[in-house]
């Protein structure tokens, strides 16, 4: 075994205690809007406009947070049962499931207490058709005000003119202008200037971060730890004291672990040989997080690079949220999001990460929920095997559907692929599992 | 010597193949994979050896591949199998007298043993026979054999001693568990002594004099086969009852396998009970890429296991029953859960059996051309390997040619009728370069 | 001669058939330099097409005949089946005489195979057809238009000339006089839906897709002609009104098994594009503002589509029972079809609001077995016919 024995203590560093009181301080909020008088707009990952929901004194609320915590905490499968007796289709994405069956059994939020109806659906329609409809089912369910934003898509795998001003026309004319009317409050682009230059700074230590997975050995797993790592800027806190301060946090302690030559710290202690470097596509799964990561750190995979840590923004090819153009960027960033882009666009970012973070292999992790990111992987494994003479390996699983997670399945792909590396590498010699 | 084992434990089968220091196939083994894998895998590796003892004993026999010595072997191989019976049945029948205990029987232990003694005395002297040269037997394995015949001599015996049968059997339920998970007993030497002889009693005109084989077989005997290495693979990998660094992906065993039965092989297609996999591999047997069916088990051999079960027909009759279709009928549900009704309303539209089923057989095969798209292809510039259970059926593979045919052109198809042991093969291959290496 | 209804159901169902587009090449071969731009579901403004002198060739899939070999190496088992089929027809070099792609905006699947079009086959003009979900004028307004003027020009790449505003009011023209035809014939069906069978109809629409504009009007007045004149028995059917097959299409057999278990289909949703803009387009003015004007408010309403108000929520399909005097709903849709099943819970409970009966069953382009959904329908219109 790569990882030290499970009886250490699990290494807990400063920066995962200070996400853990970020995250439980929102959901107290969230949970406590009732009695506060706190208006909160719920609304998307991709494309969320937190800072512009700040400017209105508003706490975020994203559906499919919950559903992740729903599914790490082994709940969201009676959920998706629950909506499905309700009539949904058992073809249909998990996260919208787990998210109606979690409503009808009172919305409970991870601190035990019941989330509030939002005052504002924010459908930030970025690269996932599900969201339209996810957020009509919502509004016919919560029958709060609504507003919609319509990201359009990157066909031509290009932001266009014509795009980026259609996107901040309706910031300008519809969404604005619904925050204005639910919270009483006055917009102030001044206001929003100062945070997009909080949520810059601290974009520049999250690329830092994740880009230290360059180097040999990588100080992070920029998959499974990246989940984490990108959970501040993903959600209520980019533009925050407290997500600058958290990516300081990590850049530091990551900074120190690379000048120590360490390796990623995993839940059974640190690894300590890396012996595959992948990247890899497509969201993890959640319900069995632990087990699948499992997998990988037992044979010394670390993953340098993913494209699910783009989902929320892709900072690494250089955008940055600009106060000098704030509504514009606010466009540019939701235009640009991984799933924003064409396939054409996807196939070339992940080649890119191969060749600069020295990859021995490419994996896709195809979830069944999420046709945005799963339709076309095939085609994309395939793209990135010719242009980079790496192989590569597909397996499937679900989001948040524990009926998907097929744990000797999932394993014994994976053990035959890092063994098909090791092969490969050693030219036909025996190739020995440790 | 030295001999390099790979082991092969798949859900219903256990295989194993030995190889020696040059790479040359010594012997095969193959058994139920029992609920004990441990035990599986020690008994395909007993197997093996005694399949390697006679082929060693064939070799100093000066065996010039003519054939003649086939006759002798065939007659050795059944008294072998004669005399391990015999033995397991001794086991069984100690076995049994341990569980005849007075909380059982309450006082008629010594009723129980004599019948005991009398049930397995009769077995004994059937079992000749069994083994007899023309003999046909429903399955090799002692727990097939045993169990019929000691139910019905059993219920004969209980019944004239008065002893309820029920006692006897669960006497018997409780040790044959035992027997069968018991690893082997290790007096190999004198099981195959006490063949040779049983063999030139019963021909003494044999090809060989008595003298020269008793001397070969001691010969072939004092060799020693040093377990130098095992490596274990198959689906239950991670209950495999070996170490880490022992064990290695079928996928990777199956494609070296398939590479050693055929050199040229650059693609392999093994469509298994659970699942049906592609594999590319280059011209050394390496695996390149390789693709299985979705978590979804639709097109495997199983669905063809609940179509014959659908139909009320053996698993073997199908292949021959769509042999002989005259029309195309197209399936268009490989889904095991939706095939029954499908093939109802087939039936219910006024099909043939016969053309329903050959239709079922071009689903399965469509759905593994797909596999091996997703896997590649096949390359024009290397032969294709076809193993796995469904390789046994005609018409499976009547359909796969067509197809190969249409879409890849003129390709080489093998098909080994070893194919059962392909990954054992290259389990057993790796084990050989592990040590050499 | 006019022709009789066998005759021209004859052709329609020649056409759907043949899985090589033989009318289309043979079209294509007439005149050298033209050119023929396929289309996906649900919606592209095929008056551009035409202005461009090209033909408009809507692809939806492979239906049932095809078998589908390279197209499964493309997909997972839980994704839909009409991608797989389409790559399958182009693989298979079926539509090989395509000289551009538009793939709308109507789901991810549809949406990721635009990208994969771009790389399999880079010869081809593949464009992902973006339309707004804002329908004020100057918002999605001002932004359709542009893509409307990006399509424009890719187009004329495409054509080898210019498009003029002039060529595009031509061809609006055109389409109007085809949708007026359309309506006609669905409103006929309506009227005297014993006259005109749904699988008649389907195959006439699908005429639709593979036919010069100018040929499937004149197609569908001979067979309004035809099938008016025609003697055929009315039955003892319930109405009912088909939701949710608008992208993969179902097999022949699944039109045909609901009509035969007792379901008249009195309206349905299948390519919508044919009546996509309701009523006539303007035809003075900006041809492309035009255009632009009757898709924000006055388009055909359907999953793809957002809804703005959260109250008018499934009423289209409550009107259209009302309008067509239909008695229950069957919602079918393609398995794995996120627009349609996601929709389908919504526009469910609507209906049920409305106290109107509805059922629901999934299908693919290639399922086998007609007998649950014979079933299904069956009990659904005697249960109709015994409370109504």
């Amino acid at each position: 075994m790569n990882a030290q024995a499970a009886s250490q203590d699990v290494i807990k560093e400063p920066s995962m205690l200070k996400q853990k009181a970020m995250i439980a301080a929102n959901f107290d909020k969230l949970t406590s809007a009732n009695e506060t008088g706190q208006k909160i707009a719920a609304t998307y990952v991709p494309g969320n406009l937190n800072e512009l929901i700040m400017c209105f004194d508003m706490g975020n609320n994203l559906p499919e947070i919950n559903a992740i915590n729903n599914g790490m905490r082994k709940k969201s499968g009676a959920m998706i049962t629950e909506a499905e007796k309700q009539g949904h289709s058992e073809d249909v994405c998990t996260y919208v499931k787990a998210d109606i069956g979690n409503m009808s059994r009172g919305a409970i939020a991870p601190n035990g207490k019941p989330m509030p109806v939002p005052d504002l659906l924010l459908l930030s329609y970025t690269g996932c058709f599900t969201f339209m409809k996810w957020f009509e089912l919502l509004r016919d369910q919560y029958g709060c005000e609504t507003t919609m934003l319509h990201v359009p898509y990157e066909g031509d795998g290009k932001i266009t003119q014509n795009m980026r001003d259609y996107v901040v026309k309706q910031l300008k004319e519809d969404v604005i202008p619904a925050l204005e009317k639910v919270s009483g409050v006055k917009f102030d682009i001044d206001r929003l200037r100062e945070y997009l230059r909080k949520s810059a700074a601290a974009e520049d230590n999250l690329v830092w971060v994740l880009e230290s997975a360059k180097n040999k050995p990588s100080p992070i797993d920029a998959y499974f730890g990246g989940v984490y790592y990108i959970g501040p800027i993903f959600t209520a806190f980019r533009g925050t004291d407290d997500a600058v301060e958290y990516y300081k946090l990590l850049r530091t302690e990551i900074e120190a672990r690379l000048a120590a030559g360490k390796g990623p710290i995993t839940p059974e202690g640190e690894l300590t040989e890396e012996k595959y470097r992948l990247v890899v596509e497509g969201p993890p799964n959640w319900t069995s997080f632990r087990d699948f990561w499992k997998m990988f750190y037992d044979e010394g995979a670390v993953v340098v690079a993913s494209t699910y840590t783009k989902v929320g923004g892709v900072y690494d090819q250089g955008f940055r949220h600009d106060p000098d153009h704030p509504l514009e960027s606010l466009a540019d960033y939701c235009l640009g999001c991984y799933t924003n882009r064409n396939l054409p666009g996807r196939v070339d970012l992940i080649e890119k990460y191969m060749k600069e973070y020295q990859a021995d292999g490419f994996l896709v992790n195809s979830i069944k929920s999420c046709n945005s990111f799963s339709a076309g992987q095939l085609l994309i494994m395939r793209e990135i095997e010719t242009r980079t003479g790496k192989p590569a390996a597909f397996i499937e699983t679900d989001l948040v559907d524990p009926r998907y997670f097929s744990a000797a399945n999932v394993k014994n792909r994976l053990e035959s692929y890092f063994q098909m590396i090791d092969q490969k590498r050693k030219g036909g010699g025996s190739a020995a599992a440790a | 010597m030295k001999t390099f084992v790979g082991i092969d434990l798949g859900s219903t089968t256990t295989k194993a193949v030995m190889l020696d220091e040059s790479g040359e196939v010594l012997g095969r083994g193959i058994t139920n994979s029992r609920s004990n894998y441990e035990t599986a895998a020690a008994v395909a590796k007993q197997e093996a050896t005694v399949a390697a003892r006679l082929y060693l004993f064939r070799r100093a026999l000066g065996s010039d591949g003519s054939g003649r010595l086939d006759g002798l072997m065939g007659d050795l191989e059944r008294n072998f199998r004669l005399e391990q019976f015999l033995e397991q049945l001794q086991d069984l029948q100690t076995t049994c007298a341990g569980f005849v205990t007075p909380e059982r029987f309450k006082g008629a232990e010594d009723k129980a043993i004599a019948a005991l003694e009398q049930v397995f005395e009769r077995l004994r002297g059937e079992t000749p026979a069994m083994f007899g040269r023309d003999a046909a037997r429903k399955s090799d394995f002692f727990r097939d054999i045993a169990g019929s015949r000691f139910m019905q001599i059993g219920e004969e015996v209980a019944q004239k001693t008065g002893l309820p049968f029920d006692l006897l059997l669960n006497v018997y339920d409780k040790s044959i568990i035992e027997v069968e998970n018991r690893p082997p007993d290790g007096d190999m030497a004198g099981t195959f002594q006490r063949a040779l002889a049983r063999v030139l009693a019963e021909t003494p005109d044999q090809v060989v004099d008595t003298e020269g084989a008793t001397k070969a077989m001691d010969d072939a005997l004092a060799i020693e086969l040093e377990e130098t290495y095992v490596v274990g693979t198959g689906y239950g990998r991670v209950t495999l009852p070996f170490p880490k660094e022992h064990i290695r992906s079928e996928i990777l065993c199956h494609g070296l396998g398939a590479h050693m039965m055929f050199p040229h092989t650059r693609t392999v297609l093994d469509i298994g009970g659970q699942d049906t996999k592609a594999i590319q591999v280059d011209p050394a047997g390496i695996v390149e890429n390789f693709q299985m069916n979705d978590r979804c088990a639709a097109g495997c051999g199983r669905y063809l296991g609940y179509i014959a079960d659908e139909m009320n027909m053996g698993l073997h009759e199908l292949g021959p029953m769509a042999m002989k279709a005259t029309k195309n009928v197209r399936i268009n549900s490989t889904c095991t859960v939706f095939a029954g009704a499908e093939l109802r309303d087939r039936l219910a539209l006024g099909e043939k059996r016969e053309d329903i089923v050959a239709g079922l057989h071009r689903a399965i095969i469509l759905r593994a051309m797909s596999i091996i798209s997703r896997s590649g292809g096949i390359a024009s510039d290397g032969e294709f390997t076809f193993t796995g259970g469904v390789a046994n059926n005609e018409a499976a593979v009547k359909e796969l040619k067509k197809l190969v045919n249409e879409n890849y052109g003129d390709v080489t198809i093998n098909i080994s009728p070893a194919s059962i042991y392909t990954g054992a093969l290259g389990a057993s291959e790796f084990a050989r370069r592990a040590a050499v290496n | 001669m006019s022709k009789t209804v066998t005759e021209i159901v004859d052709r329609c169902q020649a056409l759907f058939e043949d899985l090589n587009f033989t009318s289309a090449r043979e079209w294509k071969a007439a005149e050298p330099g033209r050119k023929v731009v396929g289309y996906m579901p649900v919606y592209v403004p095929r008056e551009i097409i035409h202005a461009g002198g090209m033909l408009p060739l809507g692809i939806l899939g492979g239906g049932e005949a095809l078998e589908v070999i390279h197209g499964d190496a493309y997909y997972q088992s839980y994704i839909c089946r009409i991608p797989r089929s389409t790559i399958e027809l182009a693989i298979t070099k079926r539509i090989d005489f395509v000289d551009g792609m538009l793939f709308p905006s109507i789901c991810d699947v549809i949406r990721n195979l635009s990208g994969m079009w771009k790389l399999m086959f880079p010869k081809v003009y593949a464009r992902y057809f973006d339309v707004p979900q804002n329908y004020r004028d100057d918002i999605g307004g001002n932004y359709y238009v542009e893509e409307l003027r990006e399509l424009k020009e890719g187009l004329e790449e495409v054509a080898g000339r210019t498009i003029t505003d002039e060529d595009i009011r031509r061809s609006i023209a055109v389409y109007n006089e085809n949708r007026r035809l359309v309506q006609e014939v669905y409103d006929f069906r309506t009227k005297q839906p014993w006259k005109a069978p749904s699988w008649e109809v389907y195959l006439l629409m699908r005429a639709g897709m593979v036919l010069p504009v100018e040929e499937h009007t004149q197609l569908m007045q001979d067979y309004l002609a035809a099938a008016e004149a025609e003697d055929r028995p009315m039955k003892d059917n319930c109405r009912i009104i088909l939701q949710g097959s608008f992208c993969e299409q179902p097999p022949l057999n699944l039109v045909k098994s609901i009509e035969l278990a007792g379901c008249y289909i009195v309206d349905d949703d299948y390519m919508l594009v044919t009546r996509w803009l309701l009523g006539d387009c303007p035809v003075d003015g900006d041809p492309l503002r035009n255009l632009a004007s009757k898709f924000l408010h006055e388009s055909m309403e359907t999953a793809a589509k957002y809804e703005p108000d959260g109250t008018r929520k499934g009423q289209y399909l409550v009107d259209a029972v009302r309008d067509r005097a239909a008695e229950g709903v069957i919602f079918a849709a393609p398995s794995f079809c996120d627009p349609a099943l996601l929709d389908r819970p919504m526009l469910a409970n609507a209906l049920s609001r409305a106290d109107i009966p509805h059922i629901s069953f999934k299908y693919a382009e290639n399922s086998g077995q007609m007998q649950p959904i014979r079933e299904q329908a069956g009990t659904f219109a005697d249960t109709i016919k015994l409370w109504s």
